[in-house]
């Protein structure tokens, strides 16, 4: 659906952009994840047609964005970091005007409705942009790109200013999202991409650092799987018995219990799975073992662990 | 286009900007018709065209100001440039918008001419004239005003930049004046210059290279507006 050729943008002697490749299937839902200043907003603004690019293409749906813009164009819903709001219209005149201004084909009364409804403003269509709040704002910035049933919805940090009710209310719509439209959003937040997105593409100083399924990103980058395991039994003597499994790197008491069971925490090899061994071990020395998972490394380690890498590389 | 177009119709209307326009227009231009022809006993056309564009010079680039200038302020321009609108037919909204503020006004003022015309005689071709010199000069002064304003997020720049063009524009012609006669920056002065121009339509003289000129200014100045939005895209 998206295709992104080569791009480089250059201001100045700066790439803002240096060679970023990347394609979106239909359907999918793909966070563009990075630090302030990595680039996600300029990919996003040329993807859009808002920018152009010093070299490299962009395709929406088969179309280059620059030898057709306006077929390129009626693909995409767009929210930019800041929503492009008319303060002196109310939400409902800004819809039909943004409805006219695509020149959408539906029926224009019973589309608007539905929008309303998707993103939850039906109470406070007629009253002025100026005076709505951040987050009816950022709604009605979102409501406006969903004007037309564009196939690709693009949003740049849509969760920015919002409280955290309207943020899991927000989280939620870009998942129904999801079901009809190809999603692509761009956060520095990385609890957004992980609930979220079901691909990441990581961007540091303009380019890939990291293009993976997201559950996948946080499982082969890290160094070695850790799990949390609740057995009940003498503290000091299942920690060593625990170290002498095979494949266990580490393992220590994590200070919480769980009635009488104590935690432990257990860090293993790379890619190696030990459940089974303490699970066989707890049997053997007949210690319950009341609860045992792996602990997702967040994608905050993960995220900090890729950004140094590729800027040691840099180096 | 025909969506911005209603937009800014709007805006013009749900501000202020578009009633302080249109009072002021009628406002003066009520007084400048008593003054030019009920006070001064006469059935002339020309005089209070001839204010007329003095007094564009200085509101139109009110009217203007808020075109590009506001939107890129308030971020708006993002919408309207990542829709599907071609960059000509953004300023074409524009552009329509405001001329049609404009020209309705002056041809209402022009009905002025139709009341005297109970009390004597106008002479109809030379009113006609007139007319379409003061609106010609309106378009190019808008053009004047879109161009400025896609150069600026502050409004009071995008009114004092463009006074500043079209006064320039106004000083060309008399900077002519002061020119030796076979001097040939004299002659290109002269060929510039909005004023004297509209003076020779005024006193009746029909010149397609007189039209033709302000309908360059006009194409010129709405041309670098598109470059303007053309070439930010691509910095």
């Amino acid at each position: 659906m998206i295709k992104v050729e080569h791009l480089v943008k250059r201001f100045g002697s700066n790439y803002a952009l240096n060679d970023v490749s990347f394609e979106i299937g239909e359907g999918e839902i793909v966070g563009l994840l990075g630090p302030n200043g990595a680039g996600k907003s300029t990919t996003m603004n040329i993807i859009t047609g808002y920018l152009s690019s010093t070299s490299g293409s962009v395709e929406i749906g088969g179309v280059d964005i620059l030898a057709n813009p306006t077929e390129a164009k009626k693909q995409i819903g767009f929210l930019p970091e800041q929503p492009p709001l008319y303060g002196d219209m109310t939400v409902s005149e800004y819809l039909h005007f943004v409805y006219e201004l695509k020149g959408a084909k539906q029926p224009e009364d019973e589309h608007l409705c539905a929008i309303l409804e998707t993103v939850k403003l039906t109470d406070v269509k007629s009253r002025l942009i100026r005076n709505l709040s951040k987050g009816y704002k950022q709604r009605v910035g979102i409501a406006g790109a969903l004007v037309g049933d564009p196939k690709v919805v693009i949003f740049d940090e849509p969760t920015v200013g919002l409280d955290p009710k309207q943020i899991l209310e927000v989280r939620n719509l870009l998942r129904n999202l999801a079901k009809k439209h190809t999603v692509v959003l761009s956060t520095h937040i990385l609890a957004e991409v992980q609930s979220v997105c079901e691909r990441v593409i990581i961007i540091n100083r303009g380019k890939i650092i990291a293009d993976e399924k997201t559950d996948a990103i946080t499982r082969t980058i890290k160094d070695g799987y850790e799990y949390q395991a609740k057995i009940i039994g003498p503290g000091s003597e299942v920690v060593s018995a625990l170290r002498a499994i095979n494949g266990v790197r580490a393992a220590t008491l994590t200070g919480e219990r769980d009635a009488e069971a104590l935690t432990y925490r257990i860090e293993t090899e790379r890619g190696c799975d030990v459940r089974r061994s303490v699970f066989e071990l707890c049997r053997e020395k007949d210690w319950p073992l009341v609860g045992m998972m792996p602990i997702a490394t967040d994608l905050e380690s993960v995220f900090i662990r890729l950004v140094d890498k590729s800027e040691n590389k840099a180096r | 286009m025909f969506a911005i177009y209603k937009r800014e119709m709007r805006a013009f209307f749900t501000s202020i900007i578009g009633y302080a326009y249109l009072f002021t227009y009628f406002l003066i231009g009520g007084g400048v018709f008593c003054y030019t022809t009920l006070y001064s006993m006469t059935a002339d056309v020309s005089s209070f065209f001839q204010y007329m564009l003095l007094f564009s010079a200085v509101t139109l680039p009110v009217l203007t100001m808020k075109s590009f200038s506001e939107e890129r302020k308030t971020r708006t321009e993002q919408l309207l440039l990542t829709a599907p609108v071609s960059i000509p037919a953004m300023i074409g909204g524009k552009f329509l918008a405001c001329y049609t503020v404009f020209g309705g006004s002056v041809l209402v003022s022009s009905l002025y001419f139709v009341l005297l015309s109970r009390y004597a005689v106008i002479k109809v071709l030379l009113l006609l004239g007139n007319l379409v010199a003061l609106l010609l000069v309106g378009m190019a002064f808008i053009a004047i005003g879109l161009f400025v304003s896609s150069l600026t997020e502050n409004q009071l720049a995008s009114a004092v930049g463009t006074f500043g063009i079209i006064f320039a524009f106004l000083a060309i012609g008399l900077l002519s004046n002061l020119l030796p006669n076979e001097y040939w920056l004299r002659y290109v002065f002269n060929s510039l210059s909005i004023f004297g121009r509209y003076q020779s339509l005024l006193s009746g003289a029909f010149e397609f290279s007189t039209i033709f000129y302000y309908l360059s200014v006009s194409a010129v100045f709405l041309y670098l507006t598109f470059r303007v939005y053309d070439r930010r895209r691509c910095q």
